[in-house]
């Protein structure tokens, strides 16, 4: 299940892939040619098989099951947990009716608009924009730094962030003076929302320094000799050459930080319900509480959110390559 | 492959002349004292006070990156510093102090039941996932790249969506559910194939791409010489892909092993559970967080991470090689 975390660089590398060589949309004359160890289609489908059976039962199968538990009332235990009835569209209903779920659906779009869309785009672009020209200590250790907090594991970093942020011993407090806040239960949104930037920031900061990378450096050299500003820079050279990118970015941070648990490592979703994000949410009504079938309704409007993400991503990679094919 | 493998040789897009001239302002800040005083150009300032107004902006937009850099360098590492000094501390606290340095807080970890037990699952669990996902992988995209089975276009693309869509998070109740059914409830296997199956389709895309960029003629010549498909596989193909058989390996290890959603759902024995879910139980449990404990344990188990960060990048070098283009 591949979340925002270290090395999911497997995307990158797909756009990388899809770009310009003879793999889907070549022609099959090309193709026949291809099978240079004399495969043959039996064996070949035996090599696809074991994935195909993996990926079906723990990735395809399931997602068809939220849709059908979606549709029951299933529980975790009582007398629902051993037959569970059918009851069509009323958890979906129920969800939109219900209030917390719109308070989570708020919350949501908060979070992902906040960390993802503004806060690790823009921080990522910044830094690959600054660093651009650099070379040598001073980029390696903000690389190194930005990088450090997208590996180390989430259950390691919650916790640096917990000791950080602490009312009493933390070391934020001592530092700007504002002894016996705590900024976990003050202000939970805000803080799952800064350390989500802190620790997401370093995907866009690599996609766009390659990004900056390829714009060639002699447009942004006229355009700084014929007096242009920054910023006229950024809005006459840069930008129209790294759109793709940055959708690119945008989509894949959103999709990813939409799906990402670790808040709740952080705050639990609470004080209250205040940072009961979409995940939190489902993981606590359904296995806290054991409204299985709620949850797997609310879950299959989760998918629905990715698959819309995922189709806008999909067809713009499709769209590059018919460009440069 | 008629196309060369790099991504960098395609060709320069051809130069346009919609630049932002029309907007330079003021001429003089980019042409500086150099300028020939035309008379169009005739102003108050002479070249030198431009010169040196120029130099004023840049020294003010030296201050404000430096300024701006620094900010962003506290801001990154502040969180970091606790991991790096309380190990070492005496009396390990919540804030960043210079250590009373000592080892002993490392005997603490060393004593407890699940620490260094955790790490061996999370082993467990990382190397099982990266082992099926490497062999699995390797033997679908190899098939997938020279042989044109039916219906191949339209399975990667629903591979790609599914992959995006179906996540831990939105997929849990009925993760949880399978599992049950399945017996595989508090099964390091159940863990690790589930794990597997979420990892697959991503792992044979990347696979894909390499596979599509090795020439087959290596292939071939060895058919001519009598060898059977898998020995071909075996002996030719994986070497030649060993780079992107190396990179699924660590990208599928670094994946489980800061995992925490699926073990956390499905490992209810704390023996079994992994680093992940063991480190935030140490944090979460009632009473006095044991700091020692949870400092040394965070650097021990942080540290396999770190040492794969160091080998990717000064192996391949840890950015986008000019990856997603246009």
């Amino acid at each position: 299940m591949p979340e925002t975390s270290p090395t999911d660089t497997s995307t990158g590398t797909l756009g990388n892939g899809s770009k310009g060589r003879p793999s889907a949309g070549a022609p099959a004359a090309r193709e026949s040619g291809g099978d240079a160890a004399g495969l043959g289609r039996r064996r070949a489908a035996g090599f696809v098989a074991p994935s195909l059976l993996l990926i079906t039962a723990f990735l395809l199968f399931p997602a068809l099951w939220t849709i059908y538990l979606g549709l029951t009332d299933y529980r975790l235990t009582g007398f629902a947990a051993a037959d569970p009835q059918m009851v069509g569209l009323d958890n979906f209903t129920n969800a939109i009716g219900d209030d917390r779920f719109s308070n989570s659906l708020v919350l949501t779009l908060q979070f992902v608009l906040g960390s993802a869309v503004l806060g690790q785009a823009v921080i990522g672009f910044t830094i690959a924009w600054l660093m651009r020209n650099r070379t040598g200590a001073l980029r390696r250790t903000v690389e190194a730094l930005v990088l450090l907090a997208w590996i180390l594991p989430s259950s390691v970093i919650t916790f640096l962030w917990i000791a950080l942020l602490d009312r009493d011993g933390g070391t934020f407090n001592a530092l700007i003076n504002t002894p016996g806040t705590a900024w976990l239960l003050e202000y939970p949104m805000a803080s799952i929302i800064v350390f989500n930037i802190w620790k997401g920031a370093a995907f866009s900061m690599m996609l766009y320094a390659a990004a900056i990378g390829n714009v060639p450096p002699s447009h942004l050299e006229t355009a700084r000799l014929a007096g242009a500003s920054t910023w006229q820079q950024l809005r006459d050279v840069v930008f129209p050459r790294i759109k793709g990118h940055i959708l690119t970015n945008l989509l894949l941070i959103s999709l990813w930080t939409f799906n990402d648990f670790t808040p709740f490592l952080l705050t639990a979703g609470g004080p209250e319900d205040r940072t009961e994000i979409m995940p939190v949410f489902i993981y606590k009504i359904a296995l806290q509480s054991g409204e299985l079938g709620f949850g797997a309704a609310i879950s299959v409007l989760m998918l629905l959110i990715n698959l819309v993400i995922a189709l806008v991503y999909v067809r713009l990679l499709r769209q590059r390559k018919d460009k440069t094919a | 492959m008629t196309r060369p493998t790099e991504p960098h040789a395609t060709p320069a897009p051809p130069h346009d002349e919609r630049g932002p001239r029309e907007q330079s302002g003021e001429p003089a800040t980019a042409a500086g004292p150099s300028r020939s005083d035309g008379p169009q150009h005739a102003r108050r300032d002479s070249p030198e006070r431009e010169a040196a107004k120029q130099q004023a902006r840049k020294a003010v937009a030296g201050i404000g990156f430096y300024t701006f850099i620094s900010l962003l360098l506290a801001f990154f590492a502040l969180p970091l510093l606790w991991l790096a000094t309380a190990p070492f501390d005496s009396s390990p606290g919540l804030s960043v102090s210079v250590p009373d340095f000592t080892l002993q807080n490392f005997q603490v970890m060393w004593d407890n039941p699940y620490a260094l037990r955790s790490i061996g699952n999370s082993i467990i669990l990382a190397g099982g996932t990266g082992l099926l996902v490497v062999v699995f992988a390797a033997l679908a995209s190899y098939a997938l790249s020279r042989v044109r089975l039916p219906g191949r276009d339209m399975l990667l693309y629903v591979l790609l969506l599914l992959s995006s869509i179906v996540t831990g998070t939105a997929a849990m109740v009925p993760l949880f559910n399978l599992a049950t059914e399945l017996k595989l409830i508090d099964s390091q296997l159940g863990v690790i194939l589930i794990l597997t199956g979420g990892l697959l389709p991503s792992a044979i895309f990347i696979l894909k791409d390499f596979m599509d960029g090795t020439p087959q003629s290596y292939e071939e010549s060895a058919r001519v010489f009598g060898a059977s498909p898998l020995q071909i596989v075996r002996h030719i193909v994986v070497p030649i892909v060993r780079p992107g058989l190396a990179t699924i390996a660590v990208w599928s290890v670094a994946q489980v092993w800061g995992n925490f959603l699926i073990p956390f759902l499905l490992l209810r024995s704390p023996e079994k559970s992994p680093a992940a879910v063991v480190m935030y139980t140490f944090y979460t449990e009632g009473g006095q967080a044991n700091l020692a404990l949870i400092s040394t344990f965070s650097l021990l188990y942080s540290v396999p991470v770190i040492l794969m960060f160091l080998f990717v990048s000064s192996r391949y070098g840890f950015r986008f090689h000019g990856g997603i283009k246009r």
